[in-house]
């Protein structure tokens, strides 16, 4: 069991007074940018990114994920106090969570919230904490065409799962893609698509692209929409905490259920938001008051909130073992291992063993301290909503400006964000999704690299990538996730036809 | 929304910018397939050239522009508003003064920008007293030097200002 001791030697890595007090301010500022309109997980990790630039990687990647897991728990407490949510995974808790809070019942619905996405957090690290290091083993033996095949089926499952338009979701993705090849060409030395601007050399840095897309273009959107925000007031006792635990036993199945949806669709890259929607569906479905659903059920906030933990926290599995961030979050993790000297991918298990398993070991204990966090001081992150939006937003801009500019020491990167911002606003109003894109800019150079290595190897034929069995069957897995819908409804259409 | 203030019910078509997105991401498309023939999209002696993988991005991307184009023409109802003239204003209101705090960075430094955007804002917008403005206006900014400066160690772009103050 080389895992345990690994696992027991991270524990006493974050236990270090130093990383513990790290991973508190983490929470505390992730569940602040869950709670504030315009910051989110992404571009709130973003933003905070040079804050670690001088600290030990290990401490870095422990205080980052921990605003993440923050983050994960803000959402929940503005969707049930102010039926806003604070993060789009956290739309299908207003469902059932708003109303909880008019009938009085915001402390037991919060109680459910927290403790669901507690639940579906440490499902994902076990499930992280034994299969990361045999997929990575595993990946040990990928070349550059398997390589490009784990591209290729993540960002097929992309165009496949997402809700918005497949041609939207293509050109949003592909966009990204030219985005990244902008600037100094890693293979041949070449420079391209800069036109002659000095300031393109270097390309576009996919932070700045979060901050602008996520960040202003939120704030554009929360401005447009005119705010006012009544909000239910909160209490949480320990009283209300101890009866709703007695309670949340009940909902085992739609808890598991959701632990499972949350942890596929977060490593598939179809992220948080659909794995809410999808698992609060299910459960509406099987529940037997599914009917009631809508109307203040418990059974409504458990299932939405323990699939978008299970996959916010299963984003990180690829990210850790292939490379191939899960979610926007966790490219913006990525992205920082990369500026603090690591490669993220299989060898990272082999050669930073104490990051990996500091990581995950912070995982288990952070998520610990969150729930009690969160749970002790929704009163307090409550009034931070009542804080009026002309503070706010200024300070958020400010904010992201800081985040845009120290990312290279360039006021360039700042207008550029704003840039981003207004193409982020108009993209999201006519339904483009953002992730794809953010995901294609930080995958672009690496995910050229490994077609154009296996292009060289193969003398330009494409048969490379079906040229052995492993390579065959991730690129097919990736042909059917991009044509699922057509092979879902023609199996639909099969099976409706009347039997003759 | 009541009916019977039309003044406020009107803004562009949503349709309208359903078309107008399309046709910006078929431009860009074309940008960046001008770009990658002028790096060279065919096999050198180090195999594919530099404009190789990018031309296909961009047909990508010039396909599914096609696509969105047409289903923009085809399926957007005409009455659905983008926005209302109104909504557009406030958001208006955000990027204008944004843009400016971006442009007086390099010569003001960020922390004396911070401190005026938020100044407007909240006078502007949100129509305080001039004591409370001033408290959130400088004190925002003398936090953020404190932390970044001097716990975390990153230098960020300083003006006059600073200069006068001896950092």
């Amino acid at each position: 069991m080389e895992e345990v001791v690994n696992l027991f030697h991270g524990f006493a890595v974050v236990l270090q007074p130093f990383n513990i007090m790290v991973m508190v301010i983490g929470i505390l500022l992730g569940v602040i940018i869950g709670v504030l309109p315009g910051l989110g997980g992404a571009n709130g990790v973003a933003i905070l990114l040079p804050l670690t630039f001088s600290m030990s990687p290990t401490s870095a990647i422990i205080m980052l994920s921990c605003i993440y897991w923050g983050a994960l728990f803000g959402g929940a407490i503005t969707s049930i106090l102010f039926n806003i949510p604070g993060e789009p995974w956290s739309v299908a808790t207003t469902f059932d969570g708003y109303p909880m809070a008019q009938k009085g019942q915001a402390g037991e619905a919060l109680t459910a919230a927290f403790t669901s996405s507690f639940v579906g957090a440490l499902f994902a690290v076990i499930m992280i904490t034994l299969v990361a290091p045999l997929v990575a083993a595993f990946a040990l033996q990928f070349g550059p065409a398997e390589k490009f095949g784990v591209y290729f089926l993540a960002f097929c499952s992309f165009i496949g799962m997402s809700k918005e338009p497949p041609f939207k979701t293509l050109a949003a993705m592909m966009i990204g893609f030219a985005l990244a090849s902008v600037g100094l060409d890693q293979m041949t030395g070449a420079l391209r698509l800069t036109f002659g601007f000095t300031d393109l050399l270097s390309g576009f840095d996919f932070l700045i692209a979060v901050i602008g897309l996520f960040g202003i273009g939120e704030i554009l959107l929360t401005m447009e929409e005119g705010l006012a925000f009544k909000g239910r007031t909160a209490t949480i006792n320990s009283k209300v905490v101890l009866q709703t635990w007695k309670k949340l036993p009940r909902f085992w199945v739609t808890s598991l259920r959701s632990c499972v949806i949350g942890c596929w669709m977060g490593i598939t890259p179809a992220g948080a938001t659909p794995a809410s929607f999808m698992s609060y569906g299910i459960a509406k479905r099987t529940s037997r008051n599914g009917r009631k659903f809508g109307t203040g059920e418990i059974e409504g906030v458990v299932a939405p909130e323990t699939a978008a933990h299970a996959a916010g926290t299963a984003a990180l599995l690829p990210m850790l073992a292939l490379g191939v961030p899960g979610s926007p979050t966790a490219a913006v993790l990525l992205g920082g291992l990369l500026i603090w000297g690591l490669q993220p991918g299989p060898m990272l298990f082999v050669e930073n063993k104490d990051f990996v398993w500091g990581l995950i070991a912070s995982m288990y204990l952070g998520n610990i301290a969150g729930l009690i966090i969160v749970l002790t001081c929704v009163p307090l992150f409550a009034a931070i909503l009542r804080i009026p939006f002309s503070i706010i937003a200024p300070v958020i801009l400010v904010f992201c400006a800081i985040g845009a500019y120290s990312v290279n020491n360039r006021t360039f990167d700042v207008m550029l964000m704003l840039v981003f911002g207004v193409i982020g606003y108009i993209l999201k109003k006519c339904n483009y999704p953002l992730a794809p894109l953010v995901l294609a800019i930080v995958l672009g150079n690496k995910a050229e690299e490994a077609f154009r290595q296996s292009l060289l190897g193969s003398q330009g034929s494409l048969a490379v990538f079906f040229s052995n069995g492993l390579v065959g069957t991730i690129m097919t897995l990736g042909l059917i996730a991009l044509f699922w819908p057509l092979i879902s409804n023609g199996w639909a259409w099969l099976r409706s036809r009347p039997a003759y | 929304m009541k009916r019977g203030r039309a003044s406020a019910e009107t803004g562009p078509s949503h349709r309208a910018v359903e078309i107008g997105v399309a046709l910006a991401t078929t431009g860009f498309a074309v940008l960046v397939i001008v770009g990658s023939l002028r790096a060279g999209i065919d096999w050198g002696a180090e195999g594919p050239r530099a404009g190789f993988f990018p031309f296909y991005i961009a047909m990508f991307i010039l396909l599914a522009s096609m696509v969105n184009l047409f289903s923009a023409f085809a399926d957007s109802p005409r009455e659905k508003l983008f926005a209302q003239w109104g909504q557009l204003l406030r958001v208006l209101s955000v990027i204008i003064p944004t843009a400016v705090f971006v442009g007086i960075i390099p010569t003001l430094g960020i922390y004396v920008s911070s401190a005026l955007l938020i100044a407007l804002f909240m006078k502007w917008l949100g129509k305080y007293r001039w004591s409370i403005v001033a408290l959130v206006a400088v004190g925002v900014p003398v936090a953020t030097f404190l932390v970044f400066e001097k716990w975390f160690l990153v230098p960020l772009p300083k003006g006059p200002v600073e200069a006068m103050l001896g950092f």
